[in-house]
Formats: structure tokens, C-alpha cells, sequence
């Protein structure tokens, strides 16, 4: 077993992670300010900003989705069953007994077997339907018969409450991934590894990772 | 090769949101300035009245004026008495009822009830002279009272309790030199004072608009465009566009404030949306009655009681008759929410013998259709106005009291303060059967708020619809109002959740804590 800095996240990586990081905390903050839930910039400024937050996370998704397949990096998402249950139990049990983590980094596998199943679902799953939820909450035209071309919905209500479901979904995961950051080898070397790309790994060698688990 | 995307994606954004917001203002200024320049334009008068032989006499009676009218506008006789301002009714198609002649005749409102039988003083608001129950006046052109609408030099006035005749100290001359087009003023006089008094009916039309201020109107505020009530219900051959649904139920020959500012004139797409289905009156009309109180509420049951065998009047803080003999009680309100709903032009009405159905519940004199499913509704703001009138609880129909008389003994409610006497009459004068007992009922009219356009900056805002909690749309329901509506069970799943995952991560967080001092850290 041997310690190794490794450059792990890349630029692009980084700037979209961050980026899309504000974004959603922005888009939460407008968001449940136009839910009814406080008063912060008015529900007319509230609307506006999260409309123009709206487009430029769509934007965002849009390069990321082009990296990804351009560089090959979606393969990192494929979820795999393997190692799942090492995986929980070093939650729930391994971390208090200071074991060590049961997948290792790589910059062939970055991601562990839980996350790469929640992201999938959040990639595959919630950010779909937010997203286009959201544009049928921008699209939606009342019934009418003035000509507008605009998709008619009889109510917004089905809409905008799967658009809820959504926002509350990705906000239990920002809560939960928020305090996953700090169990890394360290409190915070996942952030700091998010942060400059650079992360200092316990490496194993292949017959090692098999022999965990 | 990072850098210039991110860079040319910024610059991108920020030109097409730039060209967008110029282009709109530009539209939208052009389009104000357009209806600006088009109502700025001074009418010059097309003859002087002065000049004309005909209008030199001396005129005996108000007969012989309309009649020197009539030699040059020959063909005007004809028109004024083809319009629902002479006749007192308009043909209309009701639900349920078919095509009626809906007006004074056979409706009944929660004032001063009806006209039937108090001809004599309600005819102060009829364009013609010498009104009567049975109607021969209606025949006459030459009891077209011209100049309650076309007197310029705003001395024409008609005088109370005369039938509909002018006071007797008018300088006709100088009247017949000044007519032209009628102003704010001619149809004031009726149009304010409906009801028996200043705003008493409308809560948006009253003496304050003679001469508004820009706060209180901006379209006929004296230093803005001072619009004239004929520049937007324009008139063609004496039928003026634009009527109350008070007498009214179809959707049609309406005014609207799209016929001057379009459809789509905020530079804000999100807000010309709402347009579909919400009326430009709800969101530019944010109080009415903002000068002078309006009557929100009329108890007849109590009027009748007497101070030493007299009527008398009482006032209220604002120095509005709470309580008149004549009358009953009174509530009245001012700068007033107006209540919202969905409307889409059409209405039915209660119409004299109508059978009250359920005399348990309040009755509607007016109701007024729309939903938020029916395409043609849209949000409208409107006044309400609730009464207790006189009914009868046998035959369960409203009364039609006879309320008015020239001298007191024959009946009528406002000389001689007997209900069942004025219904007894009342009833027999209007054809309709009364058992002897007079009750009194519940009852609500709508009054659409279209007037006291407010200046733009005092919109309705945003935040008054869209909020949880009483928003002005609060009463509306059947759509899902952003802001204000949302899944109570989501939103409760989606708390209880967040405080597990917080609690889960606490609770992990200290074991984790506890055993990392037990092993002596990492």
C-alpha cells in the first residue's frame, strides 16, 4: 500500500461541477421562494432569475453531456451492482471502525458504486424530469383559442407538483452528498480534491482490491 | 479552446438578452405613443350652433326646444329612440329564459329596488321629458330631452321628481349655441349618481371623475389625456358601446381595453400571457372608491322607524347616511379591493315574479358566468354589493314596493312608512300577487370594476395573487395559482424526509466523531 497524488477531476470537470452546483443552489433559493415559502426577491424577480438560471443550467447540461461522450467519461455513470454492499456497510458499519474505504479511486473509476447508481438516477431520472417539467411550467399556455402555438395543458397543477417532487428530491441529495463530501480519507480531501483536481490516494493493486471483497 | 467557449457562450447570451429588451420597449413605446397622439387631437366643432335662425326663439317649453333640434337633425329622432338609453331595455338572450327585453321594466336591483310605479322621480335619469307608468312618452320625439346629453355649458339639469322636465331657470339660447359632443359631465350627472346619491351604485363611477386627478384615472385625469367617456364607448347613430351587466347578459357591443392597447402591450411576455385569462381591470384596477365611499351594503328591513313621527337620518364616520327613515341602513367602503371572478360575458338575471327557489340562501340579482375551464372567462375585478330587500314569503318573489309619491297618503313607503301597504301597490301597479306578508332577504349584485385605471406604477403586484396566504385571488379555485397552491402532501413527505436525512446525518456524524477520538484519529 503506497500513497500517490493523483489528478483525478479535470478542468472541465470542476468548472461544471461548480457551476452546476450554484446554479442549483440558486434555482432552489428562487425556486422555493415561488413555491410560497418565503419572501426574499418578489415573485416577479423571483421568476425572472430563476427562468434565466433555468436556461443557463440547461446550457450547462449541454456541454456536459457533449464531454462526457466526447471524452468517454460516461462510462464512470454505468451503474454497477458490484461492491453495493461493501460499499453500505462501510457506512454504516466500516467508517466508525476506521476501515478503509472499500472501492479506491482511479482515474478509470472515480466513482464509487453508490454514487455512480445515484447519479445515474439523478442523470437519467430527476434532472430529466425537473428539466422538462420546468420548460412545460415556461411553455404551458392556458387553454386557448387565440392561435398562440404553445403546448395547451388544461392545468399547470400536475406539472408544476412533479416539478416540486423534483426540487425536493435534488435537495435531499444536496443535503446527504453535502455530508458524504466529508468521508473522504479525510474531512476534506474530497473537497479539496473538487476543487483542485488533485487527490492523495491509498494505492492498491489489482489482486488487493479483489481480495476486499 | 475551454476558454473561448465559455467566453463566446457569455457573449452570446448577453446580445440576445440585450436585442431582446430593446426591441420590446421599443414596441411598446410606439405603441403609446400612437394612442397618445391619436387622443391629443382637439375636436374642432363642425357648426356654430349660434348662427342657426331656428335657435334664436324663445323657447316656452322643453317640447318646443327638441322640436328646433329636430328641423336640422331630422333623422336623429329616429336613432334616439332605437337606443336602450331611451327605452329603458335591451334584447337579450338569457339562459333558460330565451330572448328578453331586459331592463327597467322587468329587472330588479338591491337599491331602490325598481323603477315600476316611481316613474316620477326616477325619471330624473331618462333622456326625455314627462316619463309615466304606462309608458306614452316612449312614442313621442318630441319628449327627446337632447340636451341632458349635449349641453356644453353645464347649467342643463333636470329637476327632481318632475318626470324627467329640465329646471324651470335654464337660458335655452345659450344651450342650444354651446351643444356639441357630450363630455365627462353629461353623462355624469346619471351615471355617478345611480342609485340615489354620489357612487352609491358603481364605486367606480362618481363625482370625483368629472375632474379626476391622474391617481384616480389615468385615462381621463385633466392633465393627462383627458379622455372624454365617448373616446372609448364610442357611439354610432346614438348606440353607445359598452353596458352594465347589470342589464345586460350577453357578450357583446362591450368595451374593452384591448381595442385601444391590444393584446400583448407589456414589454414582459409573462405578463401579456396572463392576459388569456386574466382581465387588464384586474391588475390596473387595484382599489375603486378611491375618493368618495361607495355602498357596499343596504338594509332595508330597518327603515321605517320614526323620531317623533319623523323620518330622520343618521351619518357615519365619513359623513355617509348610515340610516335613513326612507331607506333602511347602510355600510359603506372606500378605496375598495375589489373581489375577483371568473367571467366570460354572459349573465342571467332575476327578472320581476321570478319564484325564489331557495329562500334559505342568498339570491343573486345578477349572476354572472365564467370559470376557469371555460376558454372565454377571464379574471375579472368586480364590486359587490349585498342588500336585504322585501320579499314575499308566501309567493316567495321579491316585492316591487311602491316607494315614491308626490304627496304622502296614497301608499307609497318613502311618505307614509308602511311596507305592507307600499308592496300591496307596488305589486298591483307591476301586475304581480302579493299574499300580505312582507319579509325581507338576502340578496347580492355584481358590478364590474372597469373604471379608476390607476397609473401603471401602482399595478396590482406580482406578490398579491402569487402568495399562500390571502392573496386577492385567495376565493378563486378550479387552477393551480403558483405561489399560492401546492401539493400539501408532497411538500409534507418531502419535510419529513429532509429531517430524517439531517437527523440520519447527525446521528452518523457523532458516531463517527466518537469513534474516531476512541481510535485515536485517523
Amino acid at each position: 500500500m503506497s500513497k500517490k497524488i493523483i489528478y483525478i477531476y479535470k478542468g472541465f470537470e470542476r468548472f461544471w461541477h461548480w457551476m452546476q452546483a450554484m446554479l442549483i443552489f440558486f434555482l432552489a433559493f428562487t425556486g422555493f421562494e415561488i413555491h410560497g415559502l418565503y419572501y426574499f426577491f418578489g415573485f416577479r424577480d423571483a421568476v425572472r432569475y430563476h427562468n434565466v438560471a433555468a436556461y443557463m443550467l440547461i446550457g450547462l447540461i449541454v456541454f456536459a453531456i457533449f464531454w462526457h461522450f466526447a471524452t468517454g467519461e460516461w462510462k464512470q455513470y454505468v451503474p454497477t451492482f458490484k461492491n453495493i454492499k461493501a460499499q453500505l456497510n462501510y457506512y454504516i458499519f466500516g467508517i466508525f471502525k476506521n476501515a478503509p474505504h472499500p472501492t479506491k479511486k482511479n482515474v478509470l473509476s472515480k466513482l464509487n458504486p453508490l454514487q455512480k447508481i445515484v447519479y445515474f438516477g439523478l442523470k437519467v431520472l430527476v434532472i430529466p424530469v425537473i428539466v422538462t417539467s420546468g420548460l412545460l411550467c415556461m411553455f404551458y399556455r392556458y387553454p386557448t383559442k387565440y392561435g398562440i402555438e404553445a403546448i395547451n395543458i388544461n392545468t399547470l397543477k400536475y406539472i408544476a407538483i412533479i416539478h416540486t417532487i423534483g426540487a425536493f428530491l435534488l435537495l435531499i441529495f444536496i443535503i446527504i452528498h453535502l455530508y458524504l463530501i466529508t468521508t473522504g480519507e479525510t474531512f476534506t480531501s474530497n473537497l479539496k480534491a473538487m476543487l483542485t483536481g488533485y487527490e492523495e490516494i491509498e494505492e492498491l493493486d489489482k489482486s488487493e482490491t479483489e481480495e476486499v471483497y | 479552446m475551454r476558454k473561448i467557449v465559455i467566453i463566446l457562450l457569455t457573449i452570446g447570451i448577453l446580445t440576445t438578452a440585450l436585442l431582446s429588451i430593446l426591441t420590446r420597449t421599443d414596441k411598446q413605446q410606439n405603441q403609446l405613443a400612437i394612442l397618445k397622439e391619436r387622443y391629443k387631437k382637439k375636436q374642432v366643432k363642425k357648426v356654430d350652433h349660434s348662427k342657426f335662425g331656428v335657435l334664436q326663439q324663445k323657447f316656452e317649453t322643453p317640447q318646443e326646444f327638441t322640436m328646433a333640434c329636430l328641423t336640422c337633425h331630422n333623422m336623429t329622432a329616429h336613432q334616439v329612440m332605437n337606443s336602450n338609453h331611451w327605452n329603458w331595455e335591451r334584447e337579450e338572450y338569457e339562459v333558460g329564459r330565451g330572448v328578453v327585453y331586459l331592463g327597467k321594466r322587468n329587472a330588479l336591483n338591491n337599491f331602490c329596488i325598481g323603477s315600476h310605479g316611481n316613474e316620477g322621480s326616477c325619471a330624473k335619469c331618462h333622456i326625455g321629458y314627462g316619463m309615466d307608468k304606462d309608458g306614452k312618452i316612449f312614442v313621442d320625439s318630441l319628449n327627446i330631452d337632447c340636451m341632458i346629453c349635449h349641453d356644453n355649458t353645464e347649467t342643463y339639469a333636470k329637476a327632481p321628481e318632475k318626470a324627467g322636465a329640465p329646471i324651470s331657470t335654464l337660458n335655452f339660447n345659450e344651450i342650444a349655441f354651446s351643444s356639441g359632443k357630450p363630455k365627462r359631465s353629461n353623462c355624469g350627472v346619471c351615471h355617478f349618481f345611480g342609485g340615489g346619491g354620489n357612487n352609491v351604485k358603481h364605486g367606480d363611477l362618481e363625482m370625483s371623475m368629472f375632474e379626476p386627478s391622474r391617481n384616480i384615472d389615468v385615462h381621463m385625469a385633466v392633465e393627462g389625456a383627458n379622455l372624454q367617456c365617448i373616446d372609448c364607448h364610442k357611439t354610432e347613430q346614438h348606440n353607445i358601446s359598452g353596458k352594465m351587466y347589470s342589464l345586460s347578459s350577453m357578450n357583446r357591443n362591450r368595451v374593452t381595453c384591448e381595442q385601444c392597447h391590444g393584446t400583448t402591450p407589456h414589454k414582459d411576455e409573462i405578463i401579456n400571457e396572463h392576459n388569456l385569462k386574466v382581465a387588464c381591470q384586474t391588475c390596473h384596477i387595484p382599489t375603486y372608491a378611491k375618493e368618495n365611499a361607495t355602498k357596499m351594503y343596504w338594509d332595508w328591513s330597518t327603515a321605517g322607524k320614526l323620531k317623533d313621527g319623523k323620518p330622520y337620518t343618521e351619518e357615519d364616520s365619513m359623513g355617509n347616511h348610515s340610516y335613513m327613515s326612507i331607506k333602511g341602513s347602510f355600510k359603506w367602503a372606500k378605496n375598495v379591493k375589489p373581489d375577483y371572478i371568473f367571467f366570460n360575458g354572459t349573465a342571467k338575471h332575476y327578472l320581476k315574479g321570478d319564484k325564489i327557489e331557495d329562500t334559505t340562501k342568498i339570491i343573486v340579482l345578477n349572476q354572472l358566468f365564467g370559470s376557469y375551464d371555460d376558454e372565454d372567462s377571464k379574471i375579472y375585478s368586480t364590486k359587490i354589493h349585498i342588500a336585504k330587500q322585501p320579499y314575499d314569503p308566501i309567493n316567495k318573489i321579491l316585492i316591487q314596493p311602491k316607494l315614491y309619491s308626490d304627496k304622502p297618503g296614497q301608499g307609497a313607503f318613502w311618505t307614509d312608512f308602511n311596507w305592507k301597504k307600499a308592496a300591496e301597490i307596488g305589486m298591483k301597479e307591476s301586475n304581480l300577487p302579493f299574499s300580505g306578508e312582507v319579509s325581507f332577504i338576502e340578496t347580492k349584485m355584481y358590478w364590474p370594476v372597469n373604471h379608476m385605471v390607476a397609473p401603471k406604477e401602482e399595478a396590482v403586484k406580482c406578490n398579491e395573487c402569487h402568495t399562500r396566504n390571502n392573496g386577492r385571488l385567495s376565493n378563486l379555485s378550479g387552477f393551480y395559482l403558483p405561489g399560492r397552491d401546492y401539493s400539501p402532501t408532497i411538500d409534507n413527505i418531502a419535510i419529513v424526509l429532509i429531517i430524517l436525512s439531517i437527523v440520519g446525518i447527525i446521528i452518523h456524524l457523532s458516531f463517527r466523531l466518537i469513534s474516531k477520538t476512541k481510535n485515536g484519529g485517523h
